[in-house]
């Protein structure tokens, strides 16, 4: 068999894997700005609920979090299909990461910006978006790259509750046909390329947010 | 039965208790994997951040590109890889193993930058003062380019530590029974998920604590002027 006949069925893993890490990748960015902000917020409620899904999600295993969401949740009455377990998994694990790089950035702003906006009589969801967060948020976007990335190689693992990306099209494969050689190191390649784009992206995002903030990111 | 032990589902507080000890024995193994894990990527890396820093482009190229390759495919995939492919090549090698070797190259690309980083954060004048002061490179690095990256280094791999601990249940995947591959054959067995499952969270979150800790006390414990190697 030749090594072209290969590719088809894992290109169509592929592309569900694409989709599976931009929306998990999306969703994770909600979350990360939901829990970012709230770890800043004034209300220590809010400080406390984000930090519990902080420590939760980053404390414990990702393939924990995705067996907890599709094996355990049915017994209490909620049946998540392999995609939204997958998807929500993701996003909550990348999210709680995120939510780290939200808040280094938004305490990183210099105290007298803050101080400033007070001085000035901004409400603290004006100080947060016309001051803190334009200064913030190309800050963010580096570590926000790495961490696209390590979504895209997580996003393996849906492979385990059966979810037909990437990873399950390469194992299905390799079982039927045997040629695990070949079929391992075009998956590899498949999963290198997607990485090299959407890096290109992440940088494309970052220049953008450079020309409309007049920053630089400190790397 | 696994391990040994038999499961009592007369009660969710007799479930959970009898099925503590086989989880105990899945952590023996994710502790024993992510240590050994580690301890070649520290190695590896090590190797691979050296090899980068060679004048000479024909090594230093494709070592870049290794390292960057490694980083950027999924553990899993490269854990099948040497799982299914090294047997091919006459090697066999216990799932553990494999997944230990594999979890040390993929981190070793990770802290290949970290130790690039630590020795380039070092500044210029340091090298130079070595220089003026007629030391040879090896002296230039034992006794003042490396105790002065040290600081910097290790709260960095200490971080990855606590992230290997969360990728050994990937391994799970080749049939190593670490603590979820473990609970997850007593969910299969038992029709039970959620109990199994919720004790491997907390037990993930009291390991990851405890190496957090670990770490930060190692961090404070850290001179910032550098170690000397003597």
């Amino acid at each position: 068999m030749d090594w072209l006949s290969l590719l088809p069925p894992l290109l169509y893993g592929a592309e569900v894997t694409a989709w599976i890490t931009l929306a998990s990748t999306a969703g994770g960015a909600i979350l990360a700005f939901a829990a970012g902000i709230g770890s800043t917020a004034r209300f220590a409620g809010w400080r406390w609920l984000a930090g519990l899904y902080v420590q939760i999600f980053r404390g414990t295993s990702l393939l924990v979090q995705l067996f907890w969401l599709y094996f355990a949740l049915p017994i209490i009455g909620i049946r998540l299909s392999p995609e939204v377990a997958g998807v929500l998994a993701l996003s909550l694990n990348i999210g709680a990461y995120g939510a780290e790089v939200v808040r280094g950035s938004l305490n990183s702003v210099d105290a007298g910006q803050y101080e400033a906006a007070t001085a000035l009589n901004f409400t603290p969801i004006q100080t947060l978006w016309r001051i803190l967060m334009p200064q913030a948020l190309i800050e963010m976007m580096p570590p926000f790259g790495n961490l696209a990335i390590q979504n895209l190689k997580d996003s393996a693992l849906v492979s385990l509750i059966s979810l037909a990306d990437l990873a399950f099209a390469a194992d299905n494969l390799r079982n039927r046909t045997l040629e695990t050689l070949p079929i391992l190191i075009l998956t590899l390649l498949l999963y290198f390329a997607m990485a090299l784009v959407l890096m290109a992206a992440m940088r494309l995002l970052e220049r953008y947010l450079r020309g409309v903030s007049g920053r630089e990111a400190t790397r | 039965m696994l391990f040994g032990f038999h499961w009592d589902l007369s009660s969710p507080e007799a479930f959970a208790l009898s099925i503590l000890p086989i989880l105990l024995i899945g952590m023996k193994i994710t502790i024993l994997a992510t240590i050994f894990g580690f301890l070649i990527a520290m190695a590896l890396g090590l190797v691979f951040a050296l090899l980068r820093g060679v004048p000479l482009r024909a090594v230093s190229w494709p070592i870049a590109f290794i390292v960057e390759f490694v980083r950027d495919t999924p553990l899993l995939i490269q854990l099948y890889f040497l799982y299914y492919i090294l047997p091919d090549y006459g090697i066999t090698l216990p799932a553990l193993e494999t997944g230990i070797i594999t979890l040390g190259i993929q981190y070793s690309a990770y802290t290949s930058e970290v130790y690039r980083a630590g020795l380039e954060a070092v500044p210029r004048g340091q090298r130079e003062a070595a220089r003026a002061l007629n030391l040879g490179a090896w002296r230039t690095y034992r006794d003042v380019i490396v105790p002065q990256a040290i600081p910097r280094i290790v709260p960095a791999l200490a971080n990855y530590l606590i992230s290997i601990i969360k990728d050994t249940p990937i391994l799970s995947a080749i049939t190593v029974l670490e603590m979820l591959g473990a609970a997850k054959i007593v969910g299969d067995r038992t029709f039970r998920y959620m109990l199994p499952l919720t004790l491997v969270g907390v037990l993930f979150l009291i390991l990851t604590a405890v190496a957090a800790t670990a770490v930060r006390y190692l961090e404070k414990k850290l001179p910032r002027a550098g170690i000397a190697l003597k």
